[in-house]
């Protein structure tokens, strides 16, 4: 218990970790899936697996954004940061984000305007006040983030600045879970839900996790203590043979989500009919795109763009790890070729990414798995 | 970008655009309370859950505290959001 007292109640920390042992039943694993990157972090940062029984296995998700942008698609934002008298506004955690041919930070380097910004209206700010110039804002994220682009393109809209643009990669939730759910050898007992996504959407919009899929999932905060209890929670639904969708974090998120983010997103964005995910593939209508009414700010459709499909570095297996088919530390670059410093995949690049996660905790070595 | 961090709002600093000075972690600066209107927006002295320059929910003080103090933990992750707040001009 390694980090225990570093909890905000030690002792719910070993009563929760006491409650969840008694649940499992000897020798039989369990396996749940914690959806988001956040959660990834929070387990290793607090060493959470350490205090579960061996029997139950905690397996990352598809969750981080910045893990599943493909190789195309940083390079068609190289390209834009590339040509002359334009912007490229992003966040931080993109920069590092290797393309086919190097990051947004070596383009940067090179020569490229690319500015790291903390809000989408940062990059609009930044278009206000340089007219001569051309603005792009890198969008990525699920549906904790895309609201925001919409609205910072709402604004952009009604002041009519017209040197502003999106680069859209908006992913949604809901598609590679049904994606992960429906492949033939799915070997998973519950999940962990994103606790900030569902801010948006709301803990009901998990419901056909339960109710098609039969697994249970629990909506969870970020604490170690909230993971702990939706860990139990899960574990409780699977002793008594129940599946439904549960919110922990309902002091934090409610059943039918914000009305007023899933109303601009409906009419701002509008669902692709297919994007590709980094190690996953093609997932049909898992991403947003600009409506129709908003074609005009649609950098897709201001710059001719490239679109190539790149495929991952042959040596990449952040695919497996981003649909806990195999634990970071598996991946035969991890820690040698592939580190925080020089990644060949995002979920290193990415703090919230898992192989980051463990690898920024020390799990370099294969031992815990060993003994559990 | 991945984070969100609990602020307390200040003022309404821009009716019209929905914008608020908060307070995080000391460091104020303007961000969107335009998501939390379906909800009855934000009024000075509520603490919100702030991402990317946007209020996402309204929370209360024990919540904010709890969730600050969780992420003052996590060390560098943290430093580099509050670096990249610092930064933000938002108008
Ligand atoms: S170690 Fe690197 S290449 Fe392997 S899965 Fe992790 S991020 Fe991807």
């Amino acid at each position: 218990m390694r980090y225990v007292d570093e909890f905000r109640d030690a002792g719910l920390a070993r009563a929760l970790a006491s409650r969840i042992a008694s649940l499992v039943e000897p020798g039989r694993r369990r396996k749940l899936m914690e959806v988001c990157g956040g959660h990834t972090h929070t387990i290793y940062r607090y060493a959470i697996d350490e205090l579960l029984p061996a029997e139950i296995e905690l397996v990352h998700g598809p969750g981080c954004p910045v893990c599943v942008i493909p190789m195309g698609r940083v390079d068609d934002a190289i390209a834009i940061a590339g040509r002359d008298g334009v912007t490229l506004a992003c966040f931080g955690d993109m920069m590092r984000v290797p393309g086919s041919a190097g990051s947004l930070q070596e383009a940067s380097a090179a020569g490229a305007d690319v500015r790291v910004v903390y809000s989408p209206l940062d990059a609009l700010r930044i278009a206000r006040e340089e007219p001569g110039r051309e603005v792009v804002f890198f969008a990525i994220g699920f549906e904790t983030t895309a609201p925001s682009t919409a609205l910072t393109l709402r604004r952009a809209r009604a002041e009519g600045v017209a040197n502003f643009s999106c680069f859209c990669n908006h992913v949604l939730i809901e598609p590679p879970l049904r994606a992960l759910l429906d492949s033939p050898d799915l070997d998973l007992d519950g999940l962990i839900g994103p606790g900030h996504v569902a801010t948006i959407i709301g803990s009901d919009a998990f419901g056909f996790v339960a109710a098609e899929y039969g697994r249970p999932l629990v909506v969870s905060g970020f604490e170690p203590l909230d993971l702990l209890r939706s860990i139990e929670m899960a574990m409780l639904q699977i002793a008594e043979g129940r599946c439904a969708v549960e919110n922990q974090y309902g002091r934090v998120v409610a059943g039918p989500g914000n009305a007023a983010a899933l109303a601009v997103i409906d009419e701002v964005f509008a669902p692709r009919p297919t994007f590709e995910w980094r190690g996953l593939g093609f997932i049909d209508s898992s991403a947003l795109g600009l409506a129709d009414d908003y074609a005009d700010l649609d950098a897709e459709r201001r710059f001719p763009l490239a679109g190539a499909r790149v495929a991952d570095p042959r040596e990449c297996q952040c695919g497996e790890v981003l649909t806990g088919a195999i634990k970071p530390w598996e991946c035969r670059v991890f820690g040698t070729a592939c580190t925080p410093e020089h990644a060949i995949g995002t979920c290193m690049v990415s703090p919230e990414g898992a192989c980051a996660a463990y690898y920024n905790y020390g799990r370099h070595t294969r031992q815990r798995e060993a003994v559990g | 970008m991945c984070l969100a961090i609990p602020g307390q709002v200040v003022a309404i600093v821009d009716e019209q655009n929905r914008l608020a000075r908060v307070d995080v972690a000391g460091v104020r600066r303007n961000v969107s309370v335009g998501l939390l209107d379906a909800d009855g927006g934000a009024t000075p002295g509520d603490w919100v859950l702030i991402h990317v320059g946007f209020a996402i929910s309204r929370i209360d003080e024990e919540e904010a505290r709890a969730t600050l103090g969780l992420l003052e933990q996590m060390g560098t992750e943290y430093e580099q959001e509050l670096a990249e707040l610092k930064g933000s001009v938002i108008e």
